[in-house]
């Protein structure tokens, strides 16, 4: 009997660190601050990488956020002792596999802080020297992420030409050198010597990746609008599309291909233009939004037979000034998809608005009174999308939902969900509404399909076996190789070379960070 | 803005018509949103006030607030309202004394407070910026309180108190910022569509009540309240940090069989909640026995100020109110008030009781039930010790003295 309590804890502690490593992401939040948020996610990683060391391994194969997988990795690492044969080996292939999948610019701050931790065994070194090796063009990166690439080599004390045994015989006899100084001979390498007149000549600062020529623009003193206008071809997708409103105000524009955008990006993009705008653009962004929404759906469309979605768009999915609008942009994400996957789609947003491209943060949030009308609506399927902060009046969705289950729908009928994307320091979970109601992390609205099939481990209906079992297919899945990378990579513009998929930031901006992470999942 | 504004709130007003200042001023409370130990219960207006409106000069941009037209209404600035005023050269001034206002016309400023800006202040004050100065009329109002001093020359007051009254009179009172957990509060709190006031509860007890005419002026104002006056024990249940839990009774389960009966019980649920608020909750802030004094007046708006009766031992709270329309069409468009401490109400007690009964202490003490030395030292307690001739004092103080080892 000792063991099943052990289980059921075990399995809800899982749930719950799946739920916290999805949605936080150590960045301030509408109600708690970015130290609260920090502090709160690490004494959940250090509870469970002590207590269920395999469970947390294995979580590297779910959809954890990059900031959450990077966190496991150095704690994996920095405690490889703790850890048998068969488990440091099963780590390593998993350690690798999420590497791959990191943005490069998330991988060497990692590097670094492992470096900052003095976390320099063998099979950390290795970790390094294997991922290094991997990279498509190193020499890119060395001018990219150079300082970065320059502590990582250190710290694993790797020979630079190793690195780069197919490269031709310039590059490996000068990586070494463009780590120390830009002074001296000219370099053979192209975008070496690129980047050493970069610091004398204003001419080849626009050859040199985006973030790197900003460095430069701003040394040569170059005027932002000068610059983002003949630096434009440069960017990687996301630096365009971050850099939209900022082009706006400085006058220029930078061309972007909305059809590429994942949904919950574009969600976010369409929520950071002026109202009047949105209006104007009405029907490019609906056919944009609608278009992601259907890719995000795939074989799934149409199928999920009535659904009613409760929306909230109440003041609070602001966000911060790190996390800009994210819950509403989540939200809204959710709500196209759901109107893909419907057959028959009820929207019902908090404050009673009924124009989903022209949504802003607004008012008090009435779940409870909003779950009414949608189960009015008889649906085969409830979701809620909400940062579960009930307040008009306070708790009454909780009242609500527990009536409807006990006295109303005992038998299960109408499939409810929960779906919150903000992280809950204080409770070290998303908020619940109801223990009756299963309640799953979101980060990306794309992801909702799989998590509402997760939610059902929630419920407390299925136990750990179950999830044992789930955890190691998805671990089986994620570790065989890699097939094509999925389809939003295939339609990167030739020109943006290796960073084709990263963020811009590879400095430890904040503000860049939340939208790299959404990238790479 | 004003593009997607969400449909009009539909509530049966006729349903909440009920006891309490709340519904006779034409609002609905709405349910109270809470953060740590602060409880903060938005009002409602069904209709706007719209023959009174915060003065156009204290918004922020004019230009995306709709201030309606300006010809056809009187407008009001807050006292310590903190504001660049047209003509006014460079100077930043503080209004001084709420005002009614006939017109807004550029030029005509309102009596103001001249602020020398110190470089602090002026970067918070950046961008034209506005703010609350922490000063309050009905403060002023409580300080002014019998400010004469005694007004019949009896034996016991000292030749300062006969010459200058109470003079100087000050109170201390902790700034919203200072309270705990208050500014965050006011930061979360999400503000319904249509309010147009607030109760601050800090560990459930009432600090504070501000209501005005419009929803546009709420927007203006909400942040603000973290710039206001917030007395003593407001300040201590503020550091005690308790949680304060939902105060909604759970639905009964068994009273439901069907959807509709379940939306019966919620709304229920929500309208027992504004009920149980508005008359247990809400209903110190008047207190009957207490004073109001007409301050200023203009067509048919009044500007008030009220006292509390000063009892202690009980909440008390001084406060203005702005008041719209005559007969049974009157209705609340401004309040503000401020809980006194209990020291403070023990204060406005012994001042109000003497001044009752003339300034003669044997009638005041008999009327209290206690002995004149025991009064006196109450007095001195209460930090009024310089009312009082130092012989005739000294002379309490040493009757006191001797009562005290007798008593062993």
């Amino acid at each position: 009997m000792t063991e099943t309590i052990a289980d059921l804890v075990a399995c809800e502690d899982v749930l719950t660190f799946v739920n916290a490593a999805i949605t936080g992401t150590g960045q301030r939040e509408f109600h708690h601050d970015a130290a609260e948020q920090r502090f709160s996610l690490g004494f959940l990683h250090e509870y469970m990488r002590e207590n269920y060391r395999e469970l947390y391994a294995a979580t590297l194969a779910l959809d954890v956020n990059d900031h959450n997988a990077a966190l496991i990795v150095r704690g994996l690492l920095a405690t490889a002792r703790d850890a048998g044969e068969a488990q440091r080996r099963l780590e390593g292939r998993l350690i690798a596999r999420r590497l791959e999948t990191l943005p490069p610019q998330r991988v060497y701050r990692l590097f670094r802080a492992l470096r900052r931790d003095g976390v320099n065994n063998r099979r950390t070194r290795a970790i390094i020297r294997d991922w290094l090796l991997a990279r498509p063009d190193l020499a890119f990166d060395a001018v990219k992420y150079r300082s970065a690439l320059k502590d990582a080599v250190r710290h694993a004390h790797l020979d630079t030409r190793a690195l780069v045994p197919d490269a031709p015989q310039h590059v490996q006899d000068e990586i070494g050198r463009l780590f120390y100084s830009a002074t001296g001979p000219p370099f053979i390498t192209p975008i070496f010597e690129t980047w050493r007149q970069a610091h004398y000549a204003q001419e080849a600062v626009y050859k040199l990746p985006f973030t790197v020529a900003e460095g430069f623009a701003a040394a040569h003193g170059i005027p932002r609008k000068r610059f983002l206008e003949r630096a434009e071809k440069n960017m990687t997708r996301l630096e365009r599309l971050r850099l939209q409103g900022h082009a706006g105000q400085k006058k220029t524009t930078i061309d972007i291909d909305l059809a590429t955008v994942p949904l919950t990006r574009l969600a976010t993009y369409v929520l950071s233009l002026p109202l009047d705008e949105r209006s104007r653009r009405r029907a490019e962004l609906t056919g944009a939004l609608r278009a992601a929404a259907r890719r995000a759906a795939g074989p799934d469309a149409g199928r999920w037979g009535r659904v009613a979605a409760v929306l909230d768009d109440s003041f609070s999915t602001v966000g911060s000034a790190e996390k800009r609008r994210r819950p509403l942009a989540v939200a809204l994400g959710g709500h196209f998809l759901l109107e893909a996957l419907a057959g028959e789609y009820r929207p019902f947003w908090t404050s009673g608005r009924a124009d989903a491209l022209l949504l802003y943060p607004f008012g008090p949030t009435p779940l409870g009174t909003r779950v009414l009308d949608a189960l009015d609506t008889s649906p085969d399927r409830l979701v809620i999308i909400s940062d579960g902060f009930d307040n008009a009046p306070p708790g009454l969705a909780a009242e609500v939902l527990r009536v409807w289950r006990t006295r109303l729908d005992p038998g299960r009928r109408v499939s409810i969900t929960h779906l919150n994307p903000v992280y809950d320091a204080t409770d070290f979970d998303v908020r619940r509404l109801a223990p009756t109601v299963p309640t799953a992390g979101v980060r990306d609205a794309e992801d909702l399909l799989t998590l509402v099939e997760l939610a059902r481990f929630a419920e407390g209906r299925v136990g750990l076996p179950e999830l044992r079992v789930h955890l190691d297919s998805r671990v089986a899945r994620f570790l065989t190789p890699p097939e094509p990378r999925r389809p939003g990579n295939a339609a990167e513009p030739p020109n943006t070379t290796t960073a084709a998929s990263e963020e811009a930031g590879e400095t430890e901006n904040a503000g860049g960070e939340q939208i790299a992470k959404t990238e790479a999942q | 803005m004003n593009t997607d504004l969400p449909p009009e709130p539909t509530r049966d007003t006729e349903l909440w018509r009920g006891p309490g200042w709340v519904r006779r001023a034409g609002l609905v409370t709405m349910p109270a949103q809470t953060w740590n130990s602060i409880r903060l219960v938005p009002l409602v207006r069904d209709e706007p006030i719209e023959g009174l409106r915060l003065d156009r000069r204290v918004y922020d941009e004019p230009s995306i607030v709709d201030v309606g037209d300006r010809t056809h209404y009187l407008s009001y600035i807050p006292h310590a309202f903190v504001a660049r005023w047209e003509g006014d050269g460079d100077g930043t001034t503080a209004s001084y004394g709420t005002r009614l206002l006939a017109r807004d016309d550029k030029g005509i400023a309102p009596a103001g407070l001249p602020i020398r800006v110190r470089r602090r202040m002026a970067r918070r004050l950046a961008g034209d910026r506005l703010r609350f100065l922490p000063l309050h009329l009905a403060v002023e109002g409580y300080l002014a309180l019998h400010f004469g001093g005694p007004q019949i020359a009896w034996d016991e007051w000292s030749r300062r108190a006969l010459a200058s009254g109470l003079s100087p009179r000050e109170e201390s009172a902790y700034l919203g910022a200072s309270v705990a957990g208050l500014a965050d509060a006011l930061r979360l709190f999400e503000i319904h569509p249509g309010q147009c006031g607030v109760l601050v509860y800090v560990a459930d007890a009432l600090a504070s009540a501000f209501v005005v005419p419009h929803p546009d002026d709420y927007r203006a104002l909400h942040p603000t309240l973290v710039e206001d006056l917030f007395g003593e024990l407001v300040y201590q249940y503020g550091r005690l940090w308790l949680p304060v839990p939902d105060l909604a009774e759970p639905i009964d389960a068994t009273a439901v069989g069907s959807l509709p009966d379940l939306r019966a019980e919620a709304e229920r649920r929500i309208r027992g909640w504004a009920d149980f608020h508005d008359e247990l909750m809400a209903e110190e802030v008047f207190d009957r026995p207490g004073r109001s004094e007409l301050v200023q007046r203009m067509r048919d708006v009044r500007l008030y100020r009220f006292l509390p009766s000063f009892t202690p031992g009980r909440p008390n709270h001084i406060g203005e109110e702005i008041i719209v329309g005559a007969g049974d069409g009157q209705r609340l468009a401004y309040l503000k008030t401020f809980r006194l401490s209990e020291t403070q109400i023990r204060r406005g007690h012994l001042l109000t009781r003497l001044a009752a009964h003339d300034w003669r202490l044997a009638d005041t003490a008999a009327a209290l039930g206690v002995g004149e030395a025991a009064l006196a030292l109450r007095l001195q307690r209460a930090g009024f010790g310089y009312l009082l001739r130092q012989d005739v004092l000294d002379h309490y103080r040493a009757s006191a003295r001797r009562r005290r080892p007798s008593r062993r």
